[in-house]
């Protein structure tokens, strides 16, 4: 049965007697509004020097004041173009194809602009490659109006002119002719870009180009330069395989160089009764584990030894829990032949040769197409770091990274930075290094520049600029060609690479327009020497390898989030309040660790009393290196004995201080490995998480929230029995919930035009949250900020919930919950589970119920019910009763409770100028006091029914999206119209796992679930 | 009167006056006939000529004059056959304007063109407005003058009339006393209002007038506050929506042509305007009237020539732009979503239902009221514009069945729905 099985989303529900879990499901807070506090003191209020009749003057007179103010309109004006371009009709969007590479994210994308400003980032749906959006790809636009970025050339600290600047880097280059120059680099990925540096570093013969991926791939890199002949990364199509063995390989995540969560959805539905089956030994908790039907977790150091022992080796000197799991998973893959998978996110070049030599007779693996988005190798990058260090480079040219913020020694790396000849930064802020920087070069944005990259071997894509420059900035490659004394701009440089070299009878306008193309030229890429192969058991350069448990230290498993990555866009107010997907905590890294290290350490989390949670500081000690005070989260599920942290956050250097959060991790980040061995201490004081955990409990009904069954159940018995329509009583039989006896209300006639529908698939989506921000993007919904969030007022109208379930399987837990002691049922279940939980993920935003319970309580009827199905809210007559989110079962309506635009008070984007650039015009900024929600993007669905009506012509199948529909690649958010039979959602409609959320309630939502099938599948 | 006569007199005199002129000078200097000429002229010539100002090509008037009218026929005929003649006059002219090439009108008889040399040899006619515009300043003077007389007359009466009253009360009173009357006025009055103070149903029936009045004329202000019906800014150009898309009869989509396709009308850009203005540079003879002196309105077209950079004098634009900051009239909140596209395209709707008879307006208000009401109403009686439109198709045939009617409004559509416009 699946309704019997338990969810929890938080520590504190395990407690048996939480009483702050009992007040949550009674109330929405747990504090009484303190009135008494004023109220109740007699002394306060004889002592007050304001009388209530005071008081009521006070009131009268401000409110006569107020709306004599509001009498007389202001006087707006309207400033037309002089000559307006061509392209540009104002109130229309245009969509320019362009690519995203900051050397962290690679992806082909649209730009949506208005009026000559980007808005918002799409996916580009022609691309076939791996680039494919995330959540930061989406919020990338807000980084361009960040009002932190260089304003123009800065030359010994003080803003000159170009031509001034680059008088002055030439007779530099002159006079160092004789001496060693770096070019350390992101990775550009771009062929066009190689050509030049190549052509520069030839007319310099001193300048040695370094590619520096701030969270390296170098392992992987290097093992598949040794077996393959080519510096690139392994391309796996997902959707091809039958078993997926990942050993500490975060494939949903940033793992080498992300993007594999598409192809792992598609083969995760399941179709004719077959899923793929997905295995995951893993220290941290990651996005991987949680879609995982099997996850084990594991100690880096044990990791070594099951990869070892998957790919032939012995399973000696593992737990037997591990073991067993392991000889499962091998004869799994053993019985899936060239379908069968082994993937290892291991920074050990061994460790990734041995994955590398299995897939290679996998059909997963397809070695035709590598993929180019890494290129950095760590040998050469530590070289550098050593020379520049002991004097042997006398000059660094840095572009788009920050070695003295990302390096793990910056500190004698900064030092002796300052002491070179010659150090020049191009950089699009004053970062740590380009404050160090001798000239710093103001580098565009994005979506400002030219570009070109070749994402996978064979598939090129353009990057155009969508905007003019809104500062005195100069691209990288322009300053090169100036320097290089050509007269080509370049984009004329690109254009005559591709014409010449890529583009292979492809017309360059067709390529600009769909922005990725396919051409079967080679083009040869730099390469550097790779690490040699060594035994994977004499492996002994990285920590974690050398562990050992006598020195009582943990092992660290460094990790990228998903909303920061390695931490360029830190200064993005929506990636910030984006919560974890695991953790559900923003504004914040933090350590995670084992409920038993922790209780072993005597760290703690607990809960305020308004439900906020707080959590014990630690020092973390690494030989030299010291982090204090690093906030402690106890992660259900992460393996004894390790510990996780976050890369990316702590930046102070250009970083308003809204957003200076977190710790710097890359101290930690020796040897650019991922895996370090550390001493952990308590230390003082509490930390304030602003984590969104607590909020919401679904009082106890989580069996009607998410529905999950197992791929044997859903193969083989009744759709009743794992999907069972919720039944009530009308006098004394059961009926439907779904039949008209049951329903009170006369329904809706919805079968008359056009009736929208969203379906969500469980199983599809993997938890990434790039619908939330695009959410974020098209919808104007405001940034709250850390304190706001801990109140729990965070204001995103999509969340995606993150519910931790107990069991391994249905029919053991059925068991477990029928077999014991009746009163340590729950006790016993949860807690032995809380070691290694399942997970799941539910996106939820308003279910646009056709019974909708907010719509009978608003008292000014803000609140209504469109006929396509949408439940309507007028912000102008909402009066802010909060009525309608009191009793939303959903909790899905948000308040307003500050005015968040143009307040100093929350000074992020929406406080600036340049910020506010980014609303979308078609939707309004809401004011303080009304209550907003999810709104199935109406503007986005009446601007395709006007398409049609304008074209004359019906809309077309699939036409309709929402922002968070289109933002999905993984198609597990599909939306449309339900009385188009042809359409997608109309199909999903009448899919047998098909269910609504808390359908006994009896809303009847436009929003509809599919049951969450694991494949539990015992060999 | 007087001065009504004079001015036929004169106007007559100078009417004979220029009627001998014309015929003498039509004698002189060219055959052909000259109305015949305007004609041709205006239809083939003033595309790139003016009679009297530099436009693309040289000003005209008198031009038979300078050449002779042989060589006329020549150059008008194809003027680079002439060029490449070698002629020197011919390349002199070529070389002076830039050597932007003349269209050839093969098509023209030499007929035609004496016709046309006819109407360029005309003289120019004399302003005769200057008198009239000065006749009607002073009469327009006068009125005025007048006015502020009789109001201040009949103040000055009125206040006589008050201290008259007074007086004649203060003697009467006087006199009753002398003769010893009893003057009981006054406790009458009193008695009045205490007898009304006493009837406590009066009192109150008159308190509950008192403030349902007042309540309906605080509804009343209150419900007016941010309606600007009839709002009329000053703008920084003087734009006659009259003489544009009245006289000259412009459509409105011409310029806002954004409203077929977007959300917004759009404020056409300058180079729109440069579109036409690029020839026009004044205004013709007769668009003066008595508000707005020809002066005025060429004094505009500079302002255009001014913001957009245009130098009239070389024809070309300097790059030196100063974007128009016109005052916005119709000034929808945030909150209200509204669509051009929708009403002009799918819709049909005319400009005027809206914004009203434009093309009478000299200085453009706002015409509607834009209240939520005014919208709902519209929206409950106007019919959707079916026909053609395939989208309808469906929804109508499942409507009208729902209906029992053959046509929609836009509010069985949907129409009245919140989330239709607000969000």
């Amino acid at each position: 049965m699946a309704s019997n099985k338990k969810y929890w989303k938080s520590v504190e529900e395990l407690k048996k007697d939480s009483s702050i879990v009992k007040t949550l499901q009674q109330k929405e807070f747990v504090e009484e509004i303190p009135v008494d506090e004023f109220l109740g003191n007699k002394k306060t209020l004889e002592t007050s020097s304001t009388t209530r009749r005071d008081f009521l003057k006070y009131v009268g007179f401000t409110t006569a004041a107020a709306s004599l103010a509001a009498c007389e309109g202001p006087v707006m004006k309207t400033i037309p173009y002089v000559v307006a371009p061509d392209e540009i009709i104002p109130g229309e969007a245009n969509y320019y194809a362009s690519t995203m590479a900051d050397g962290f994210d690679f992806a082909n994308i649209l730009v949506k602009t208005r009026e000559g400003r980007p808005i918002k980032i799409e996916r580009n749906t022609l691309s076939k490659n791996n680039g494919k959006a995330n959540a930061r790809v989406y919020a990338s636009v807000l980084s361009l109006y960040d009002i932190n970025r260089l304003s123009g050339p800065v030359a010994n600290g003080e803003e000159t002119t170009w031509e001034d600047f680059d008088s002055k880097i030439k007779q530099q280059l002159q006079a160092l002719s004789d001496k060693n120059i770096v070019l350390l680099t992101q990775t550009f990925a771009s062929p066009t870009t190689e050509k030049l540096i190549k052509e520069f570093t030839e007319k310099y013969p001193n300048i040695k180009h370094v590619v520096y991926d701030t969270v390296s791939c170098s392992d992987a890199l290097d093992a598949y330069q040794n077996k393959f002949g080519i510096r690139a990364l392994p391309n796996y199509d997902f959707s091809k395989a039958e078993v997926i063995v990942s050993v500490g390989a975060d494939l949903l995540g940033d793992w080498q160089g992300g993007g594999h969560d598409v192809s792992y959805a598609k083969g995760r539905v399941p179709k004719n009764g077959k899923m793929s089956h997905h295995v995951q030994f893993e220290a941290n908790m990651t996005l991987s584990g949680a879609n995982a039907d099997v996850r084990v977790p594991a100690t880096p150091s044990q990791q070594m030894k099951i990869l070892n022992a998957l790919t032939g080796g012995s399973t000696s000197g593992l737990p037997s829990n591990i073991a067993e799991v392991v000889a499962k998973a091998k004869s799994k893959l053993q019985k899936a032949g060239s379908k069968g998978v082994i993937i290892t996110g291991l920074p050990d070049i061994n460790a990734q040769m041995k994955a590398l030599q299995y897939n290679s007779a996998s059909i997963v693996l397809d070695t035709n197409k590598p993929r180019l988005v890494r290129k950095g190798s760590n040998a050469q990058v530590n070289q550098t770091v050593k020379d520049v260090i002991s004097g042997n480079v006398n000059g660094l040219i840095t572009v788009g990274v920050d070695p003295v913020y990302s390096l793990p020694n910056a500190e004698a790396f900064a030092e002796a930075y300052q002491k070179l000849d010659f150090t020049l930064a191009f950089s699009m802020k004053m970062d740590a290094t380009a404050s160090l920087a001798k000239y710093v070069a103001a580098t565009p944005h994005y979506l400002e520049s030219w570009g070109d990259t070749q994402l996978v071997k064979g598939e090129f894509s353009l990057t155009q600029p969508t905007i003019n420059p809104l500062f005195n900035t100069r691209q990288f490659q322009d300053s090169l060609l100036k320097w290089l004394e050509s007269d080509l701009k370049y984009y004329d440089y690109i254009k005559e690479n591709w014409s010449s070299n890529i583009l292979n009878g492809i017309s360059w306008n067709q390529a600009l327009h769909d922005g990725v193309i396919e051409s079967s030229v080679a083009i040869e890429t730099e390469m550097v020497p790779a690490e040699g192969e060594a035994t994977l058991e004499s492996t002994t350069a990285h920590g974690a390898f050398a562990f050992n448990s006598a020195e009582g230290g943990y092992e660290l498993t460094l990790y990228t989030k998903t909303s920061l990555g390695d931490g360029q866009q830190a200064n993005n107010p929506w990636l910030q309040e984006m919560p974890d997907p695991i953790t559900r905590t923003s504004w914040d890294n933090y350590l995670t660790m084992s409920a038993a290290d922790a209780e072993e350490l005597g760290v703690k989390n607990w809960h305020t009393s308004n439900g906020a949670l707080n959590g014990s500081y630690v020092n973390i000690t690494m030989g030299d290196v010291v982090l204090e005070n690093v906030p402690v989260i106890i992660q259900p599920g992460q393996a004894k004995g390790s510990v996780g942290l976050a890369l990316g956050y702590g930046k102070i250097a250009a970083i308003q201080e809204e957003m200076q959060t977190g710790v710097n991790a890359y101290p930690l980040y020796q040897n650019f490995s991922t895996l370090q061995n550390v001493q952990i201490k308590k230390a003082s004081g509490e930390h304030h998480f602003a984590s969104v955990q607590m909020q919401n409990t679904m009082v106890g009904r989580s069996h009607d929230i998410i529905k999950e069954t197992t791929l044997e159940i859903f193969n083989t018995k009744d759709v009743h029995h794992w999907n069972p329509v919720p039944e009530v009583a009308k006098g004394m039989e059961e009926v439907s919930i779904r039949s008209e006896d049951a329903d009170l209300w006369t329904s809706f006639d919805d079968t008359v035009g056009h009736h929208f529908n969203l379906s969500i698939d469980l199983n599809a989506c993997t938890g990434c949250g790039a619908c939330v921000i695009a959410c974020h993007a098209e919808n104007n919904v405001p940034v709250v900020g850390k304190t706001e969030v801990r109140k729990f007022r965070d204001m995103h109208w999509l969340r995606i919930d993150r519910y931790y379930s107990s069991a391994k399987t249905f029919e053991q837990e059925i068991k477990d919950l029928k077999e014991l002691p009746a009163f340590e049922t729950y006790e016993k279940v949860e807690i032995a589970y809380q070691e290694n939980p399942e997970v799941a993920f539910q996106p939820v935003m308003c279910q646009h119920c056709n019974h909708a319970p907010c719509e009978t309580v608003c008292p000014v009827a803000a609140t209504s019910h469109g006929r396509q199905g949408q439940n309507h809210m007028a912000y102008n007559r909402c009066v802010g009763t909060r009525y309608c989110a009191n009793n939303c079962p959903y909790k899905v309506r948000r308040f307003n409770w500050f005015l968040y635009s143009e307040n100093d008070e929350f000074d992020f984007n929406m406080n600036n100028d340049l910020g506010r650039m980014v609303l979308n015009p078609d939707v309004v900024v809401r004011s303080r006091g009304v209550m907003e929600k999810c709104s199935m993007c109406i503007q986005m669905t009446q601007k395709t029914i006007l398409d049609a009506k304008r074209e004359g012509r019906a809309v077309k199948d699939d036409e309709f999206k929402t922002a968070c529909s289109a933002a999905c690649d993984k198609g597990a958010m599909v939306f449309g119209d339900v009385n188009n039979h042809n359409s997608e959602v109309a199909k999903l409609k009448q899919d047998k796992r098909m269910y609504y959320m808390l359908e006994e309630v009896g809303t009847k939502p436009n929003v509809f679930y599919h049951v969450k099938v694991k494949n539990k599948e015992e060999v | 009167m007087k001065k009504v006569n004079y001015r036929n007199l004169f106007s007559c005199f100078s009417f004979l006056l220029l009627a001998l002129l014309l015929t003498f000078s039509a004698t002189t200097f060219a055959q052909g006939d000259p109305v015949a000429g305007e004609k041709l002229f205006k239809s083939n010539c003033a595309a790139c000529h003016k009679l009297d100002k530099k436009a693309v090509g040289p000003a005209l008037r008198g031009v038979s004059e300078k050449y002779d009218t042989e060589w006329l026929h020549e150059w008008i005929r194809d003027s680079q056959a002439l060029i490449k003649s070698g002629d020197a006059k011919a390349k002199q002219i070529f070389e002076d304007y830039n050597k932007s090439v003349m269209t050839s009108f093969p098509q023209l008889s030499n007929e035609d063109i004496d016709n046309i040399l006819a109407y360029t040899s005309q003289p120019k006619p004399k302003p005769k407005k200057t008198e009239a515009t000065s006749t009607t300043a002073t009469t327009n003077n006068d009125s005025g003058v007048t006015n502020t007389i009789i109001l201040v007359a009949l103040t000055m009466v009125f206040l006589l009339l008050v201290v008259l009253l007074y007086l004649v009360n203060k003697t009467l009173r006087n006199i009753a006393a002398a003769n010893g009357v009893d003057y009981e006025g006054k406790d009458k009055g009193t008695s009045l209002c205490k007898a009304f103070v006493k009837n406590q149903f009066l009192l109150l029936v008159s308190a509950i007038v008192l403030l349902l009045v007042s309540a309906y004329l605080m509804f009343a202000y209150f419900m007016q506050v941010g309606v600007d019906q009839g709002y009329q800014p000053v703008q920084p150009i003087h734009y006659s929506h009259k003489i544009h898309a009245g006289d000259n009869k412009i459509d409105c989509n011409y310029c806002h042509s954004s409203a077929r396709r977007s959300k917004t009308s759009g404020v056409p850009s300058l180079n729109v305007c440069m579109n036409c203005h690029k020839n026009i540079s004044e205004v013709a003879e007769d668009t003066g009237n008595e508000q707005y002196s020809k002066e005025f309105y060429d004094a505009e077209i500079a302002k255009l020539y001014d913001a957009v950079g245009w130098d009239a004098e070389n024809m070309q634009y300097t790059g030196e732009t100063k974007p128009v900051k016109w005052i916005r009239i119709h000034n929808l909140p945030d909150f209200v979503y509204f669509d051009h596209s929708q009403h002009v395209t799918v819709a049909g709707i005319e400009c005027q239902k809206c914004h009203g008879p434009v093309e009478e307006m000299e200085i453009l208000e706002q015409f509607a009221p834009l209240t939520m009401g005014w919208c709902i109403n519209c929206h409950k009686e106007t019919n959707i514009k079916l026909k053609d439109n395939k989208y309808y198709e469906k929804i109508h045939k499942e409507l009208s069945k729902k209906y029992g009617v053959e046509k929609l409004t836009a509010a069985e559509m949907g129409g009245l729905e919140c989330g239709k416009c607000h969000y």
